[in-house]
């Protein structure tokens, strides 16, 4: 019963916070691609436009949902549906961070702790191209329907080397769990490098999360591999004939595959929550520190207003971080905390690598998009697979 | 709980392998059978083998089906038309139908009535590491076979796949 309770809470908690990220991205994307293209971005709708996501929300909800007479109806309103629930299932299995004890009720800080749990965020994220794919067809649009066809012949082909380069840290670490993948990379070589899988020491990583990363693009579908969106050739691909909701699902799990994708690669390469360098050289103090530097700014600006309501707004954030830099040096609170923070700052930090990328970069030709997964990308993963097989067997 | 989840995607599974077969828009049978397959994976899981299950689920319903789909949808096919059936399949379908249940029924009662009945939970060889120990011990030389086999299969598409070009 107690388990039960606790899980509900837990559901309601992530299920709370995910949506919002989902929204919230949205909102950093635009302003990041923004910054990087000398413009300001978002700005009307609230300070620096923070209230953007919940303007286009309540936009998406009450826009009239238009289905155009040509569809295969059925399909059509199953396929956003279908997308949707394959990007955010797989939230369900990653773990954020270590236990919390309250009320003498100790949980792990995730829903559910399967020993086959990475096999789980594969298996969703290759059922995910079923979305895509059936929106495309059913939509009987050609824009569509080659865009359908180019994002499942992408999905298909990219899975390959995601999945070999998932393999290898599997190895390393000898579990499919992904709380004890995490727990193999605890503590430091030398005594300040850390024993994350991609400095692992039989064994080294980094061309694994190379691969994956890349790989990651092509899974969620993002620039430069956006090939089924491509807009000056396809309109707007696979979603071309979708309006309202059912176009908001498609961008909601496009946002929430990034977010599981870059978990991902945060617990299997970077350590998950364990920090960069140990606590002994003050890796705790991390956190406490950009927030009270973050209110400084804050309380700087509002007592120096650009506009009038700055006065009043910015102090009131400046307050805030304080009181969370408060909490995070709380005693009883930094080993559930500073895991917590080490988990979303690179994870986060991955994300802005998404973003940052799509501000950057253009867009692959489709023959070399394919060519590229398997001519080049295919045989890297399978020899750094087997490469480093052979190193941990030499190991044991 | 366990007979709960079994009944529930027993019949997911009977309803959409009939559905397989009745649906006349090939995209709608091959979406059905992925059903048949999900719910294959969620007997596994119930039955303690979770590495099957999602290797099902990998395998087939993400892998093999989306081929499936995708040559479909590349090839546009649309639904099939009803054409008029020769009597001769409606005077025998039914009785053929039941004749083949019941000497499946009779093979399966002689071959396996004094076994032990399955019961949840209690099998426990299911695992990554139980798979794979006995993969790569008991039944080493099957699964080089058939790796060999699979190797070959995709040596021979290549083959046919180039002829098609020239």
């Amino acid at each position: 019963m107690v388990f039960l309770i606790i899980t509900l809470i837990k559901l309601a908690i992530i299920a709370f916070v995910l949506l919002t990220t989902l929204a919230y991205l949205q909102w950093v994307e635009r302003k990041v691609i923004a910054h990087v293209q000398v413009r300001v971005g978002p700005y009307r709708v609230g300070p620096h436009g923070l209230l953007q996501p919940l303007a286009d929300v309540v936009k998406l909800i009450t826009k009239e949902g238009v289905m155009p007479p040509h569809v295969n109806r059925f399909f059509y309103l199953l396929a956003p549906f279908l997308a949707v629930l394959m990007a955010l299932i797989p939230i369900s299995v990653i773990p954020f961070g270590t236990s919390i004890t309250l009320f003498g009720y100790t949980t792990n800080m995730e829903l559910a702790d399967l020993n086959v749990g990475i096999l789980v965020i594969l298996s969703l994220s290759a059922l995910g191209v079923y979305g895509i794919a059936l929106a495309g067809w059913s939509s009987n649009n050609k824009y569509a329907l080659l865009g359908g066809l180019r994002s499942s012949a992408q999905m298909i082909s990219y899975e390959l080397p995601m999945s070999l380069a998932i393999a290898s840290p599997l190895l390393v670490a000898g579990t499919l769990s992904l709380r004890k993948i995490v727990d193999t990379q605890a503590g430091y070589n030398l005594g300040i490098i850390p024993k994350w899988a991609i400095f692992a020491m039989p064994a080294p990583q980094i061309f694994s999360f190379i691969i994956f990363m890349i790989a990651a693009f092509a899974e969620t579908n993002r620039i430069p591999f956006d090939l089924p969106e491509a807009e000056n050739e396809l309109v707007a691909g696979f979603h071309v004939e979708y309006s309202s909701m059912s176009f908001a699902a498609f961008f909601m799990a496009e946002y929430a595959n990034m977010v599981t994708v870059c978990s991902v690669a945060t617990l299997l390469f970077l350590g998950g929550w364990h920090p960069l360098w140990p606590a002994a050289y003050g890796s705790n103090f991390v956190a406490p520190l950009i927030l009270i530097v973050a209110a400084g700014l804050c309380i700087y600006h509002g007592l120096n207003p650009a506009r009038p309501l700055d006065r009043y707004t910015l102090p009131a954030f400046g307050v805030i971080f304080l009181g969370l830099a408060g909490l995070m040096l709380f005693p009883p609170a930094v080993p559930v905390l500073t895991p917590l923070f080490w988990f979303l700052a690179k994870t986060l930090f991955l994300l802005f690598l998404f973003v940052w990328i799509r501000a950057t970069l253009p867009r692959f030709r489709y023959d070399q998009l394919m060519g590229f997964a398997w001519k080049f990308l295919f045989p890297v993963a399978l020899a750094n697979l087997l490469l480093t097989g052979f190193l941990v067997a030499l190991v044991d | 709980m366990s007979i709960f989840f079994f009944l529930l995607f027993a019949t997911i599974a009977v309803v959409a392998g009939v559905s397989v077969i009745l649906q006349r828009h090939p995209i709608a049978s091959a979406l059905s059978l992925v059903g048949v397959m999900g719910s294959l994976a969620v007997f596994y899981l119930i039955l303690g083998a979770e590495f099957i299950a999602l290797a099902q689920m990998i395998v087939y319903a993400g892998a093999i089906m989306v081929l499936f789909i995708f040559v479909i949808m590349l090839l546009n096919a649309g639904a099939e038309e009803r054409r008029g059936r020769s009597w001769m399949a409606q005077l025998l379908g039914v009785p053929l139908l039941i004749a083949f249940f019941a000497i499946v029924g009779y093979a399966l009662v002689g071959r396996f009535s004094g076994g032990e009945p399955v019961s949840f939970g209690s099998f426990t060889g299911g695992t990554a590491e139980a798979v794979g120990y006995a993969l790569f011990t008991d039944y080493l030389l099957p699964f080089e076979v058939t790796s060999v086999l699979i190797l070959v299969a995709i040596v021979g598409a290549i083959v046919l796949a180039r002829k098609e070009m020239d």
